[in-house]
């Protein structure tokens, strides 16, 4: 702990942006300084994708430029740097989120593509006819499907915490649901669509005095808050690499070793094998034994960067900024008659779904758009959530540290034209 | 650049703000329900269809301006049109909503239809515009499988 503290003191000292200059920032983010419509970009889809740093665009087109190379298989010199900067990623993670050990840190497509690794090996091999599985009311589709499917597949059960009409999750109809019959808990960290952040520790220790695992999305939390695997002591932990500044199609799955170990693999091919005869094939050693095939390398690379970049700021600054922007656009929306805030958790992250009196989100984004403002429409992949507040469709705005209150004036100016022209 | 006039024109704000033909029809023979999951559009179609003819069509639903415009728009248009007539105004308007962004459009014959010209600027609309079309393609076929402009 102490160990910890000298190091961010260090940090501290030496971080040119320790005072959080949210215009020094936005000049790392090329893209902010793009016209849309004649416009400047107001960039507020951030929970769907972030946009990224050039330090992190430097690092995929230099790898491209200067390293390029298979991992884990050539003897020559641009293979062992290239699987040299490879692994160097995965420890930048393990630190990033705390885990124990770098073999912990399996690299996936995606938070998606990491449960439905963690259903396919861990759920097959685990779940039985009779089991049963909990999630919660306000999951992604990614963390309902593949738990679906198993159930399914295992004539297992799938049981679902309730949430509040403040969109809170329902602690002791949880704790109802749990039984000798429940073999695994997954729960989102931080909901996309409602911005809840909900008590994962709680939850883990409830299900951890039943010996149940539980598995976290944490997709939407990790570029918002301080993750501590070890601290939340979960056992499964999923995010995407394109929600924390860095590349699409790159993600992780972190999973404590002695789970993955026993494990089956989930794709099997070249690099997850120790040894193959036509007879029989020995499997890798964790993480490799779910690595198959050739990895999305400038991916991973660049997730490092990106969590270098994140390094770099002051997570604190960053955390009582954006609770400033969700402060700020709470207080302003709440003052346009016609907006109804969807999800009003008392623990919140910068986000905010709204939907307005007899006009359709899809019309507000049009015309948010024709504004230079990016938000999104629909029901952001949790009909779930929707069905539960009766509506077909919010409209999302979700910030993240490069957004400014004057970005939220001109959506709110947004919000009053949407009003003006269907009114 | 298209501006959103062009898409929000005065008629479909109107169609939008009174939808015309907005109930179930009580003696319709055809119905169809059509869903955009995209977006959350959900709509139903009923027609009274007498000797190949439309004598009535209505619709009922939720969503978004352009959607419940179109689907209103349509109900006006083809109420005593043929089956055949309904068919091909279809392909017209599905031509003109998809066509390739500065191309020449034909709007000769489309009427009030010719209002929607400006959705093709904006692809992740065109869906929006067609549903109630599709829709009432598939009640006319009698198609009970729910209709996706996916």
């Amino acid at each position: 702990m102490n160990k910890e503290n000298t190091q961010t003191v260090l940090e501290l000292s030496e971080n040119p942006l320790r005072n959080f200059d949210v215009e020094k920032i936005r000049q790392d983010f090329p893209i902010l300084q793009r016209m849309i419509k004649g416009k400047p970009l107001v960039y507020l889809d951030n929970a769907a994708t972030t946009q990224k740093p050039l330090s992190v665009i430097d690092t995929i087109k230099d790898y491209y430029t200067m390293l390029n190379a298979n991992v884990h298989r050539g003897v020559h010199f641009l293979s062992e740097q290239a699987t040299l900067a490879y692994e160097e990623s995965r420890l930048k993670i393990k630190e990033f989120i705390n885990a124990v050990s770098a073999c912990e840190i399996v690299f996936v497509r995606g938070a998606t593509e990491a449960i439905n690794l963690v259903a396919s090996s861990y759920g097959r091999k685990n779940i039985k006819e009779g089991d049963e599985i909990i999630i919660s009311a306000m999951e992604h589709h990614a963390n309902i499907v593949p738990w679906q499917m198993l159930c399914e597949e295992k004539k297992a059960k799938l049981r679902v915490i309730p949430m509040t009409d403040d969109a809170e999750l329902m602690l002791d109809e949880y704790e109802k649901l749990l039984n000798e019959k429940t073999k695994l808990v997954a729960v989102v960290q931080i909901s996309n669509s409602l911005g809840t952040i909900n008590p994962v520790r709680e939850i883990i220790v409830k299900a951890h005095q039943r010996n149940i695992p539980v598995l976290v999305d944490g997709a939407q939390a990790v570029s918002h808050i301080k993750v501590d695997v070890q601290d939340l002591d979960c056992d499964f932990y999923v995010f995407s690499g394109h929600k924390l500044f860095g590349p699409t199609g790159i993600g992780i799955l972190y999973g404590k070793a002695e789970l993955l170990q026993e494990m089956p693999p989930y794709q099997t091919g070249g690099d997850m094998i120790r040894m193959v005869t036509f007879e029989k094939t020995i499997f890798n050693d964790i993480p490799n034994k779910f690595e198959a095939g050739t990895p999305n390398i400038a991916g991973a690379i660049g997730l490092g960067a990106a969590i270098d970049y994140l390094k770099y700021l002051n997570m604190n600054q960053v955390a009582k900024h954006e609770l400033d922007l969700l402060e700020y656009s709470t207080l302003r929306l709440s003052e346009i008659e016609q907006v109804k805030i969807i999800g009003n958790a008392k623990n919140k992250a910068s986000l905010i779904s709204f939907v307005l009196e007899n006009i359709h989100p899809h019309d507000i984004g049009t015309i948010l758009d024709s504004e230079g403002i990016a938000i999104r429409t629909g029901h952001h992949c949790t009909q779930p959530v929707m069905q539960r507040f009766c509506i077909p469709a919010t409209a999302r705005a979700s910030f993240a540290f490069y957004n400014t209150k004057e970005e939220i004036d001109k959506l709110v100016s947004g919000i009053y034209k949407v009003i003006r022209v269907f009114g | 650049m298209s501006e959103l006039s062009d898409l929000y024109q005065e008629v479909i704000l109107d169609h939008n703000k009174s939808p015309r033909n907005y109930r179930k029809c009580e003696n319709c023979n055809h119905d169809a329900e059509g869903y955009n999951p995209l977006c959350g559009d959900h709509i139903f179609i009923y027609i009274d269809l007498e000797d190949d003819k439309i004598k009535d069509i209505s619709f009922q639903g939720s969503g978004c301006a352009i959607s419940k415009s179109s689907a209103s728009l349509m109900t006006t248009i083809l109420k005593g049109k043929t089956k055949k007539e309904a068919e091909e105004l279809f392909s017209k308007f599905h031509e003109v909503v998809t066509s390739k962004i500065g191309s020449e459009q034909d709007l000769s014959n489309l009427g009030k239809l010719a209002v929607f010209s400006g959705v093709r600027d904006y692809p992740a609309r065109v869906k929006c515009a067609s549903l109630a079309w599709h829709t009432m393609l598939n009640a006319l076929k009698d198609e009970k499988n729910l209709s996706s402009t996916e």
